[in-house]
């Protein structure tokens, strides 16, 4: 299973990716996998706020409907308007281009508290 | 989920499913395939060509004896005495307050034979019920749910990879019916029975046979396009056929006229049945709620429990009992139990998905008809 080691991890199984300031938001390829076929992504809008630990979004799949949870907290500057008309994109690509969220963290330090690629492994039996 | 998959039963095709890349789920206390390459190719692949399901966690129950029909006929709602031998039909036993214990579907092989079909979740209860309401005919009951294992290959082209493989004649054999012969070299019973909405069959066989006859199968089919599918798919193609699930659309608390199975009832047939006095008085009555079919017409997927509302109006009136994404239709479909005022099509409804409301129309069932898939952007229904 991929899990690639730049990036940090929730036990709810989003990834983040920081560049400066910024990082983007998805769910990694265990929980794409888990999930089955992706065929609907609810999104919050651009410019609205991001709390760490609570739901911001929906995912379906052919059987179930899950929650998202934010990793961080701050303020969304783009959201993957893709995601809309192909949700699969997150299955066939989840680090990639089924991407969900670009955030401005309120405390780019708040990522020291997600798990590192290691530890993500441990919580999905792939180390 | 491996804890919990240890206490689940296993089929006689375990080993298949796990070559075969399959996810095993809890399901009715079987451990059971919900997929093997994904849900949505699975479904497509039976609307266009054809499936191969282990179905092997159903229960099989035979009533023999001079009085098997009869005995039959005082324990479901259906009149199986009716029934020509080799035909089956779509049947259920109800409690004496008329709630749903189960449906099932009854074949006859024999002038005193029967064989009764229930589900998985509900076998053990079903032989539980049966036995006491078979007590007084001569009728004997043998639940051979555990040695008996069932596979169903369905899609249009299932009859032409089945066919080389059997002495059964499945042209002749009927919509409902069932023959006994060999499949792959072993004794089978072959119905042409279903939970899809496409043509398709239904085979019993020996659990130590099941192996080498689904090998076989998968083979033969191979060229056609034939692929295992699993129980996601299986719930797919079964919603968007607008057929029932028990424990979604049918149980304890509703009656088959609710559910629009009022033509199962046969309040015509000699003799009492368990469930007749309640059933008459709530045919009078009329019903209380009535099974319909949604589309959703904004953003979002209705799914088992979602409440139901009149547009504009604070409390639900209905709840959705099975929804999911249509991969043949490409939208969101559901089923669900409304008022009757509210059952007619065209009334406009709206299901609570999260925190908004989705407006929904009620539409005809099925949602899908037979033959109608190769035209998946055709127009929504309704």
């Amino acid at each position: 299973m991929n899990v690639p080691e730049e990036l940090r991890y929730t036990a709810d199984h989003e990834w983040l990716r920081m560049e400066s300031d910024e990082g983007t938001v998805g769910i990694t390829a265990y929980a794409a996998d888990e999930l089955g076929d992706i065929v609907f992504v609810e999104l919050p809008a651009a410019g609205s706020r991001l709390e760490a630990g609570t739901t911001f979004g929906a995912i379906e799949s052919v059987k179930t409907a899950s929650d998202l949870f934010a990793p961080v907290s701050g303020e969304i500057l783009a959201v993957n308007e893709q995601l809309t008309g192909s949700p699969e994109l997150i299955n066939t690509d989840p680090y990639g281009e089924g991407w969900m969220l670009r955030v401005k963290l309120d405390d780019p330090s708040a990522l020291e508290a997600l798990e590192d690629a290691a530890a993500y492994r441990v919580r999905i039996g792939a180390a | 989920m491996t804890d919990e998959a240890q206490q689940l039963r296993q089929t006689p095709l375990r080993e298949q499913h796990l070559a075969l890349g399959a996810r095993l789920v809890g399901f009715g206390g079987w451990e059971m395939p919900l997929q093997y390459a994904g849900i949505i190719d699975e479904h497509h692949a039976v609307r266009r060509a054809a499936g191969l399901f282990d179905l092997s966690h159903m229960g099989e129950i035979w009533v023999t004896g001079s009085g098997a029909g009869e005995g039959l006929a005082a324990a479901l709602v259906t009149d199986p005495p009716r029934l020509a031998i080799g035909r089956a039909h779509y049947s259920m036993i109800a409690a004496p307050d008329g709630g749903i214990i189960d449906d099932l579907i009854v074949y006859r092989l024999a002038e005193d034979r029967f064989l009764v079909v229930p589900n998985a979740s509900n076998a053990d209860r079903v032989a539980a019920e049966l036995r006491p309401r078979l007590s007084g005919f001569d009728a004997t009951m043998d639940d051979a749910s555990a040695q008996t294992a069932l596979i169903a290959i369905q899609g249009p082209l299932a009859r032409g990879i089945l066919a080389p493989l059997t002495d059964v004649d499945l042209e002749a054999l009927k919509y409902y019916a069932i023959a006994q012969g060999e499949a792959a070299g072993v004794p089978v019973l072959v119905a042409r029975t279903g939970y899809t909405g496409e043509d398709g069959f239904e085979l019993f066989l020996a659990p130590e046979a099941a192996p080498g006859v689904w090998d076989r199968l998968l083979a033969a089919g191979a060229a056609q396009d034939l692929v295992p599918a699993g129980l996601g798919a299986r719930d797919t193609l079964r919603l968007e056929a607008g057929m029932p699930l028990y424990g979604n659309e049918l149980g304890p608390d509703t009656t088959p006229m609710e559910a629009g199975l009022d033509r199962l009832v046969k309040f015509d047939k000699a003799g009492d049945f368990v469930g007749r006095t309640a059933l008459e008085s709530a045919r009078e009555a009329g019903p209380r709620k009535r099974l319909v079919g949604l589309g959703l017409r904004g953003r979002g997927i209705a799914r088992h429990g979602y409440p139901v509302y009149l547009p504009g109006q604070e409390a639900p009136v209905g709840e959705v009992t099975s929804g999911t994404l249509s991969p043949t239709l490409g939208e969101a479909i559901a089923m669900a139990y409304v008022p009757v005022s509210a059952a007619p099509p065209g009334t406009m409804l709206e299901v609570g998905v999260r925190s908004t409301r989705v407006p929904a129309d009620v539409v005809p069932l099925p949602f899908y008809k037979r033959g109608t898939a190769a035209h998946p952007s055709r127009p929504a229904p309704g």
